[in-house]
């Protein structure tokens, strides 16, 4: 599943809709402590974390994770949506918990393949 | 490549809205240079620590990255409080941050631990009142 499929998948809100919209889902990843994300996050993976400032951009960029899912209902603060906007960094919403986010994007990505 | 490249970036203090922007442009340059991804990989975890211990604990600094054909080296230096007990700090878990630090996603006493741990070679130069250099070195 590519990162254009779940945002037609419509199943999270948007936060900000990014670039490589043609990057593939590699799996979903939860962690919200950023030093273990840093070291762990897989490339090309639907991160779903709780942190949403600008240091959670900063680790994706750093892992090429494909996108962030933010879970419980956190949200991005001001700061890093103009990050977000500026790197291209698309961004999910939910109330979801961040088990149940995790399992949407996996049963998603084992629907499309 | 025959000569060093040298870069310097400036790290604001307690800006974590630019904190990472170092490593992540050191990272782009070292794609563009076809360094191998591994040695990228552990260059921008240990620097990205580093810049964020720097904007936590010592109202900033500067970063010295100099790129020669055997390996990369990463000069961190800072003019903080300098490190009380440098045994300690480099104990996994253990952190002195305070807790709106935490709240960040950080904090955890994992900075240094993962800086060593991502490097092969590190060295900590400190003096309480007057600042901290830490050395990292990734062979290429």
């Amino acid at each position: 599943m590519t990162v254009e499929q779940l945002l037609k998948a419509d199943v999270f809100q948007v936060v900000n809709q990014g670039g490589h919209l043609e990057q593939e889902i590699s799996r979903p990843f939860c962690c919200d402590l950023l030093s273990i994300c840093m070291t762990k996050t897989p490339e090309g993976a639907a991160w779903v974390t709780v942190i949403g400032n600008v240091n959670t951009l900063a680790v994706l960029s750093l892992t090429d994770a494909a996108c962030i899912i933010l879970a419980e209902g956190a949200f991005l603060d001001e700061p890093a949506i103009q990050k977000a906007k500026e790197q291209g960094i698309t961004v999910f919403s939910t109330e979801l918990p961040i088990f149940e986010a995790a399992l949407k994007v996996y049963e998603l990505s084992h629907a499309a393949s | 490549m025959s000569e060093c490249i040298e870069l310097r970036y400036e790290v604001s203090s307690e800006d974590f809205t630019r904190a990472g922007e170092a490593s992540s442009n050191v990272k782009k340059k070292l794609k563009q240079m076809g360094v191998s991804p591994a040695a990228i990989t552990k260059v921008a975890i240990a620097m990205y620590e580093g810049e964020i211990n720097m904007v936590i604990h010592a109202d900033g600094g500067h970063i010295e990255v100099t790129i020669s054909e055997e390996e990369i080296e990463i000069k961190l230096c800072d003019r903080g409080p300098g490190i009380q007990n440098v045994e300690k700090a480099m104990q996994a878990g253990y952190s002195t941050a305070p807790d709106n630090i935490r709240a960040l996603g950080f904090g955890a006493g994992m900075g240094l631990p993962n800086m060593k741990k991502y490097t092969d070679e590190m060295t900590i130069d400190t003096e309480i009142g007057v600042g901290t250099t830490v050395t990292m070195k990734v062979k290429l």
